[in-house]
This record gives structure tokens, sequence and C-alpha cells, in this order.
């Protein structure tokens, strides 16, 4: 479902140029469990915001499910993006002012969905992620894990095909990160494809697939048996 | 998004930061409120002043003594130079003309008025049986002066509400003999409480006949003619006549001047109309500073929330979302001081109605719209820039921002 050919990332620093991605090719399949692992720099967050529509490559071709998204406008790319894809990001990245059932609720505000229909979207979500007794909290009310549940409840609200997750226990303590762990792989268990970005060995060869990054290139691609 | 979304969302904003609220409240109410203010003072002046000369009478034609160089203006009106004397004759000759309704000449001095032991100085007014229909005013007891020929006259005087408190305290004053210099007078009239009009306190004054006010203050000469034409659409026969007529019994010279209560009153009204829009003006500047305030405090919120707005876009925020999102908010503050300014500035209006209750300020309904809508405009018009630069700031870079 996810098709890169050749991704090129250049930044501009100055005169200088940083290469974050060279020439990426990789194929994902629906359902995958893969796991990015790489040193500090190597590119791994560019190329989840790439796969992410949150960034263009500079070069290259990107198909999602079949589609050629390389050359979309940003309206169409926020379009795709809401339905498609969920983000769990390593610091949560919550509204502070909005209550956790609000900041849940925020991609199904964007896409425009009723609000009975929201209403009853966020009931199961809250309960599914144990969270009904913290609905009305805000996220400063909130524990480490607590908030990161939120954040998956929210990226799973509009019920996305590919979740994306840059190093989401990296601000977690060992513990809550297996709870976190837990439930995304339970997404994955549940049919959905799941990408993650990790600095942990152990977590990161929990995954079916483990793509290994440096420099900018893909130099390893490994599949558990 | 739902429309409900996005006010719940700039909503949620506008709470979660009281102060900055507060402080774009305060910077939209004042500039609201003084528009309000400044033109209802304007206003007020204007109305004051219609007042004041419709209280005059209809179709009022006024001849002074000496010659202004624009005649029908202000400046003879008010100087009034007195190069030739107008007489009674001359007030008598003006009913020759077929426009004239009627004329009531007018002598005015002030003397002190004694009834008994009390005695009180006032503005003692000389005219005819005519003055009354004239001015539109009405008696509150007993009856005006009689009709009959100008030249000779009765001993008998009508006095304003107020004199009459004043001498009479709560006693009856009708047949009551005055005394003014070395003349008594009779009272056979108590003119109805009716207050300020055209610099005369009608409650204040003492109203003798013409004849013996000349005697009194040793005149022949006419302090004004007011004159009554037929109908509005006469007036300016009525004025031509008047002028003819004064200048063929003055050998040829035109050495009055005619004013027309149309003429007076548009010149007050276009003078006191430029002047409240020149103040509004000012004041609306106000406004346009509030725009600018709005306009910061929005282009320092897309900075410091350049992460949330990162978010909003990795969720699945088009630009246009993101920019409507800061509309609304805009759009939010700006209605909210507007109506506080509203609500200030009809308060302000009130205490200070108060204050001056003789002068009548109203707010012009074009101020009660064009105040609130122009700071809902300039919040939107300002807050465009914002909204752009939060529609075009790059997600990547927006969710790693450190805070
Ligand atoms: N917006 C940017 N502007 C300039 N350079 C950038 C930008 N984003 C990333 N880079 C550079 O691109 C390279 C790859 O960055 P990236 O964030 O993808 O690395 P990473 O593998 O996620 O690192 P980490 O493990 O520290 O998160 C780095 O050299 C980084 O400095
Ligand atoms: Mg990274």
């Amino acid at each position: 479902m996810i098709h890169l050919d050749n991704i090129e990332r250049v930044f501009h620093v100055g005169d200088e140029e940083v290469h974050a991605l060279r020439g990426v090719s990789l194929t994902i399949q629906a359902g995958e469990y893969v796991s990015i692992m790489g040193p500090s720099g190597s590119g791994k967050s560019s190329l989840l915001n790439i796969i992410g529509l949150l960034d263009r490559p500079n070069q290259g071709r990107y198909a999602l499910d079949e589609r050629d998204v390389t050359g979309l406008g940003d309206d169409e790319l926020a379009r795709v993006r809401r339905e498609k894809i969920g983000f769990v990001f390593q610091f949560f990245h919550l509204v502070p002012r909005l209550t956790a059932a609000q900041n849940i609720a925020l991609p199904m505000m964007l896409a425009g969905i009723d609000p009975a229909e929201r209403q009853r979207r966020l009931a199961v979500l809250l309960a599914q992620y144990g969270l009904e007794n913290r609905a009305g909290h805000r996220p400063d009310q909130l524990s480490g894990g607590q908030c990161q549940r939120v954040a998956i409840a929210r990226a799973m609200s509009m019920q996305p095909a590919v979740i994306l997750a840059d190093e989401p226990t990296g601000n977690l303590d060992s513990t809550t990160g297996r709870e976190v762990m837990a439930l995304l792989e339970g997404l994955h268990a549940a049919g959905g494809t799941l990408i993650m970005v990790t600095h942990d060995r152990e977590l990161g060869a929990r995954a079916g697939r483990q793509l290994r990054m440096v420099d900018g290139q893909l130099v390893g691609d490994e599949r558990n048996a | 998004m739902r429309p409900s979304d996005f006010l719940d969302f700039a909503w949620q904003v506008v709470r979660g930061n009281r102060s900055r609220t507060l402080l774009i409240l305060l910077a939209m109410g004042i500039g609201v409120a003084a528009v309000l203010m400044v033109t209802s003072l304007g206003e007020g002046a204007r109305r004051y002043v219609l007042n004041q000369f419709s209280g005059l009478g209809a179709n009022l034609v006024i001849v002074l003594p000496g010659r202004s160089e624009t005649a029908g203006g202000i400046p003879g009106f008010l100087i009034g130079k007195t190069p030739r004397l107008l007489t009674t004759d001359d007030a008598l000759a003006l009913t020759r003309s077929h426009a004239v309704r009627r004329i009531a000449p007018l002598i005015v001095g002030a003397g002190d008025v004694h009834w008994n032991a009390r005695s009180r100085e006032t503005p003692i007014l000389g005219t005819t049986a005519e003055f009354i229909v004239v001015r539109q005013m009405a008696m509150g007891q007993g009856q005006f002066l009689p009709e009959g020929d100008p030249h000779h006259s009765q001993p008998v005087c009508v006095i304003g509400a107020k004199v009459k408190r004043e001498l009479f305290s709560g006693g009856t004053a009708v047949g009551e003999w005055l005394r003014i210099g070395d003349r008594r007078f009779r009272v056979i009239g108590v003119i109805a409480p009716q207050g300020q009009s055209l610099g005369f306190n009608t409650d204040e004054i003492v109203v003798v006949p013409l004849a013996a006010a000349q005697a009194l203050f040793n005149t022949e000469s006419l302090f004004r003619i007011m004159i009554e034409a037929k109908s509005r659409t006469l007036v300016p026969q009525a004025k031509a006549d008047a002028l003819e007529i004064i200048r063929l019994r003055h050998e040829g010279e035109r050495d009055v001047t005619v004013i027309t209560q149309d003429a007076v009153l548009s010149t007050f009204d276009r003078i006191l109309g430029a002047l409240t829009l020149a103040v509004a003006g000012i004041a609306a500047i106000s406004l346009s500073v509030a725009g600018i305030l709005i306009m910061n405090v929005m282009l320092i919120s897309v900075t410091q929330r350049k992460r949330e707005i990162g978010l909003l876009k990795a969720l699945g925020a088009t630009g246009r979302q993101v920019r409507l999102l800061f509309f609304t908010e805009a759009a939010l503050l700006a209605l909210a001081g507007g109506s506080a300014g509203l609500i200030v500035g009809k308060l302000g209006q009130l205490v200070v109605a108060s204050i001056f209750p003789d002068i009548p300020f109203s707010i012009p309904w074009w101020a009660l719209v064009a105040a609130p809508v122009t700071a809902v405009a300039t919040a939107i018009l300002f807050s465009v820039a914002p909204a752009r630069k939060a529609a075009q700031l790059d997600p990547v870079l927006a969710l790693s921002a450190r805070k």
C-alpha cells in the first residue's frame, strides 16, 4: 500500500545542503508492522514525515494505496492525511487548553463528522483506551502514559489505515512504555499497518519487519521469521 | 469542519487566554465607545441647535437692521450693526405683501420689575398680539397682549412662568399690578413654561405692548421684525417682498438683513454635521489602533501556537481551515469588544445626558451600525496577515518547534 521510489529529501541550511534522505526506495504492504531504527540524524523522522504526507520529497515518487500522491496540492494532501494516516508523536502533542475528550475528537472535528457520530465514537475510544474517568481532564492533569493514550486514541479516531509513530515511548518510563506498545501492537493485530521509529533495540525487534537507516539511506531490511 | 466547530474552537482559545482577551476587549471597547460618545455629542449639539430654531415657529422670516455682506447668513444676525433704524411703520408696511400672513415687531431691553416689596431684573420684550402666534407659544393662564394699533398701548403685561414664581411665589398673578421703571402694568397672563429658545428663556421674560416698551427704553428703533409667511413655499417671496418694501421706505437703500429659518438651520446643520463627522473620524482612528493591536496579538499567538498549528495540519486541517480558525477568533474578539463598546458608549451617553439634560444627546443610527461593523471589519482585515502566516506554516517545522 505504501510505495516509495528513489526518494530524496534535501534541506538547505545556510549555504549547505543536508541530505536527510538519499534515494530511499521502499514498499510496505497493508497490515505490516515495521520498525525503523538507526543513529540520530540518520533520517528516520524525515522518512516518516514523507510517508505521513507532512513533507514532500525533493525527488522520487510516492504512491499511497496505488495512487500517486507526489504531486497533490496541500488541501488534497490534508484530506488524504486526515482519512488514511494516524500520527503518534514522541512529545504527545496534545492541545493544552483542550480536555482529553476534545483532543481525541480533533480529527473528527476537522473532518466535519456529525456531532452525534463524534460522541458515539468518542465513547468507544475512551472505553477502549481506559480514559473514561479522564475525559474531562486537561493534558497537564494527565500522566505521560495517559497523554500518549489520548494521542493514540486521537490517531485512531478516524480509523486510519496507517499508524505512524515517531519514538512513541521515547518520553515514557519502561512500564508505561510497554503499556503504550501493547496498545499500538493491538492496533496492528486488529489489521492496521504500523510504522514505528524507535531507538530501543528490544522494541524494534518485536516488529515483523525491521528497517535500518544510516546517513539518509536504507541499509537494512529484515523480517522476523 | 462545521461553523459551530470553528466557534467552539475559537471560544476555547479566547477563554484560555484571559488577559490577552481582556486587553483586546478593552482596546476594541474603548474604540467603539469613543466613536459612539463623540458622535452622540456632535449629534446632540446639532439637535440642540435645531430644536432652538424650530422653537421659533414655522415659516418664519426675520428682519433685522443693518446689512450683512452675506444676506441670510449668520454674521449680520450675530453682529447686527444698526446704520438705520427699523420703525413700527416699517413693520406695518410689511403686511402689504401677499406672502406675509402676520408680523410681530420686537423690542428687547432689561428692566427692574417690582411687585410690592419684591423686585427682579428681567429681560423686557415689547411686541404685539401677533407675537404669540408667530412664535407658537402657549399661555399658561390668562391671555396674551390685546390686539390693536401698535402705536398705542394699554398698561398691561404678560409674564413668564419663572417670573411669576419668583415674584408671586404661589399666589395668583393675573390681575396684579407690576411696576417697571416708572410705569405700572396689570398682569393679564402667564406664559406656559417652555424653556430655552434661541437665547431667550421665555420663562424669564416680561412682555409689554410695543409702544410701552418704546417709551420705557426711550427708543423708536425695533430690534427685530418677525414675519410669518403664508406657507413654506412663500417664505422666499416674503423675504424678497420684505427687502423691497423696506428698501423703498429707506430711500432705496438696502440696509436691513432678512434671514429665514431654513437658511440659518441649514448653515448650522452643515457646520455641526461636518464637525460630527470629523471627530467621529478621529475616534475611528482609535478603532484602527485596536485593529493593529489585534494583528500583533494574533501574530504573537501564531508564533506561540506553532506546535498546535502543526498538529492540526498533521491531523488533516487544510490551510483554509487554519485561516478560518484565526479569523473566527479575531471576529469573536472584535464582536465581544464591539458589544462591550456599544454598552459602554450607550451608558456614557446616558450619563452625559443626565448631566446636561437640555441637550438631546443621541447616538446617530449610522454610528451605531458603523462602529461595531468597523471594529469587526478591522479585526478581520488585520488578522489576514497572521492567519495567512499560520496557514502557510510548514507542519514539520511547526511540530518540532520548541516552546
Ligand atoms: N527542517 C530541517 N532543516 C534542516 N535540516 C533538517 C531539517 N529536518 C531534518 N534535518 C536534518 O536532516 C537530517 C535527518 O533528520 P531526522 O530528523 O530525519 O533524523 P532522525 O533520524 O529522526 O534523528 P533523531 O533520531 O535524532 O530523531 C539531520 O541531519 C537533520 O539535521
Ligand atoms: Mg527523529
